[in-house]
């Protein structure tokens, strides 16, 4: 699926209380095996967002208007933790959102959310914290996101700034597929291939045996 | 005097393939393994962009979540598994990747193969669209879980975008009392530093109770680093790698060897390198753990009582206990000794090697499993499986009331038809204890190997030390 670029805006944002929200959370595992369709929005939260019974959750806050149709989450520390799947990452962009704000990430998570123009940022814990207070307060606040000033806005008007590497941030605004940028590079590559080669010409790479 | 430089440091300089100037870097990838779950959306990039995958020599593929554990012969019921496996092996064909074929003796877990097949080596760059390939850093190499977008990458230019990540080092002096085990270990060491505490770190793990395990037990420890929030986990090379690669199939032969031994003899930390992070535990205080939450962090002793939300002063962290015990089905104060299991797991790529089932043999050995519990034991590789039914394992652990399944990753994370039903609970030597993991529903306590058996015999979690006397 070609990266889709981020851009700047206002987005409806909802407040998610739970920290070490984990990849299988997000997507329990027996949906990997299912292609990425029209039914991919099911998953997010499956089985944290229904009871036992299988309806759902009232008490889960994506399942409340005006929360149900947010575009940003503000979440707690560890975000994306556990597994390596993207499909953590397609299942939120796939159910309209566009940026996770959080005090941590899970590394392949932060990693994977860049290659799918979707923008995980890292605010600090009591940043964090004070959004989602003042998204809890106020029904259908929104969240101004502003990448190329690496700024947030929460619906009381706090300012926050935060850090983004300088190629993500450019790969993110252009939504630049980096294979084809890496592939630009083929020279130094094929020069890395003879290196490693005959650094280790011991090694028999797979198909030798 | 050049600086000196750790492990993680030379690898990654032997690695670059150019920087920018914000220090990320484009890496090269020694060795890439792939799966069935997070590939089809790579080859299928491929595909689509016209592109070729650069090194299938440096690719090894091989099916292992989805496949049946039970009888083979009649295929995978499950339409979906079905075509997740179908689609890799047309997948391999199309793109030239060497693969393991599910009737293959040599099909196994990815984690458990690489290693096994000695294609797995010191100062190697590893990567796999699975974040336990941290795994494979136990013989000094770096490995990491990958994305899918970053699989189709690798495919393609046989490198990675990275950040360096920062250093990290832990440290566990002396020597583990008799009943803990290398999973301990790596509980204990999550149990102190938190599920996000090696976040942005790759956590080398040194000191005289990591040198004295075998390469199984350190693969134990590094695959577990992810647990702790870590990019990879890593061991210095030493005599012990050296002496598990000699005569596996793709180790270095006799001319190349001493070559090979020389080179991964330079790889260890500098004396005098310097890390970001610095963490020590004394393997003295080291105990038989239990998770008893949802997080791999919840590790207490065998002996301990499930905390009470009201003990916790920070409103947040009590809201959080709270929920793991409701999930959980327990009450707080309980000893954890009373927790009943309705199943026991024994396998994944954190504990389905010989050693592994060997431990939980020998606990099982002319006693029985507990009428009411159902126990599996699920060898890493059809070379485990083999190797296990030669000392005769198999035999003891079905006299015993075990299952003795073919090899996968099963019940680590109920992708194939081995999972828990809601509100069942679970004594498992996997590496995940989430909501859900094991089936919707389903309750983990993650254990070592010969604690999972015990908790077989006795019907509720138990401490294996009482078998030992």
């Amino acid at each position: 699926m070609p990266m889709r670029a981020f851009e700047t805006g206002s987005f409806a944002a909802a407040p998610l209380d739970i920290a070490n929200v984990d990849t299988d959370q997000l997507i329990p595992a027996r949906f990997l095996k299912r292609p990425r369709d029209a039914r991919y929005p099911e998953y997010l939260f499956h089985d944290v967002r229904r009871t036992a019974a299988g309806e759902q959750d009232p008490d889960f806050i994506l399942n409340r208007a005006p929360w149900d149709t947010a575009e940003v989450l503000v979440a707690d520390r560890n975000f994306g933790c556990g597994s390596s799947r993207e499909a953590a990452v397609y299942v939120l962009v796939d159910s309209g959102f566009r940026a996770v704000i959080a005090p941590s990430f899970g590394d392949i998570f932060y990693s994977n959310a860049m290659k799918n123009g979707f923008l995980p940022i890292r605010l600090d814990a009591a940043a964090c914290a004070g959004l989602r207070q003042a998204l809890a307060e106020r029904q259908g606040g929104e969240i101004a996101i502003d990448l190329k000033a690496q700024t947030v806005t929460g619906p009381d008007g706090s300012v926050h700034r935060f850090e983004i590497s300088a190629f993500h941030k450019h790969c993110l605004l252009e939504g630049l597929d980096d294979i084809g940028f890496t592939l630009a590079q083929q020279a130094k590559i094929d020069a890395a291939d003879a290196r490693r080669d005959a650094a280790t010409p011991w090694f028999k790479p797979a198909s030798a045996v | 005097m050049a600086k000196p430089r750790t492990l993680f440091d030379k690898i990654w300089a032997n690695h670059v393939v150019r920087t920018e100037d914000d220090g990320t870097a484009l890496i090269y990838i020694d060795l890439h393994l792939a799966h069935e779950v997070t590939s089809p959306q790579a080859f299928a990039g491929l595909r689509e962009a016209g592109r070729k995958l650069r090194r299938p020599d440096r690719t090894l593929a091989v099916a292992d979540h989805n496949i049946p554990t039970t009888d083979r012969s009649k295929g995978i019921e499950d339409p979906e598994s079905r075509l997740q496996v179908e689609t890799l092996e047309a997948n391999v064909k199309e793109f030239g990747v060497p693969y393991f074929p599910v009737d293959d003796i040599r099909q196994g877990i990815v984690h458990i193969i690489g290693p096994e097949q000695g294609l797995t080596q010191p100062g190697m760059t590893v990567v796999c669209g699975d974040s336990h390939t941290s795994t494979h850093g136990a013989f000094g190499a770096l490995a990491f879980g990958i994305g899918t977008s970053e699989v189709e990458h690798v495919f393609a230019t046989q490198t990675l975008v990275q950040k360096p990540a920062k250093n990290m080092r832990v440290t566990v002096k002396g020597a583990p009392p008799a009943g803990t085990t290398a999973k301990d270990l790596i509980l204990a060491i999550i149990g102190k530093i938190g599920t996000a505490g090696g976040t942005g770190h790759v956590i080398e793990f040194a000191g005289d109770a990591i040198k004295n395990l075998s390469m199984e037990g350190r693969m134990t420890v590094c695959n577990m680093s992810i647990e702790a929030g870590a990019r990879a986990g890593m061991i210095a090379p030493d005599e012990t790698t050296f002496e598990y690669l000699k005569g596996k199939p793709y180790a270095p032969k006799a001319g190349a060897w001493e070559q090979a031994v020389q080179y991964w003899s330079s790889l260890p930390s500098d004396p005098g390198a310097v890390y970001d992070t610095e963490v020590e535990l004394d393997a003295a205080d080291i105990v038989p753990y239990v998770t008893w939450g949802t997080s791999p962090q919840d590790a207490l002793p065998i002996t301990a009582t499930v905390p009470k939300a009201e003990d916790f002063p920070d409103p947040d962290r009590q809201a959080g206990i709270a929920r793991s015990i409701e999930y959980m089905g327990l009450t707080g104060g309980m000893p954890i000794q009373d927790i009943k299991v309705d199943t026991v797991f024994i396998g994944s790529c954190t504990n389905g090697r010989l050693e592994d089932i060997r431990a939980a043999a020998a606990i099982a050995k002319g006693r029985k499993v507990a009428s009411s519990v159902k126990a599996l034991v699920v060898p890493g590789s059809g070379l485990v499986k083999e190797a296990a039914e030669a000392e005769g394992l198999d035999k003891i652990l079905i006299e015993a009331g075990f299952e003795w399944r073919e090899p996968g990753c099963s019940m680590c994370l109920a992708m194939n038809a081995d999972k828990l039903k809601p509100g069942e609970r679970s004594a498992s030597t996997s590496n995940r204890n989430f909501e859900g993991r094991q089936g919707p529903g389903g309750r983990t306590h993650l254990v070592s190997p010969a604690m999972a058996a015990a908790a077989a015999i006795k019907g509720h979690l138990a401490d294996v030390r009482e078998f030992l006397a």
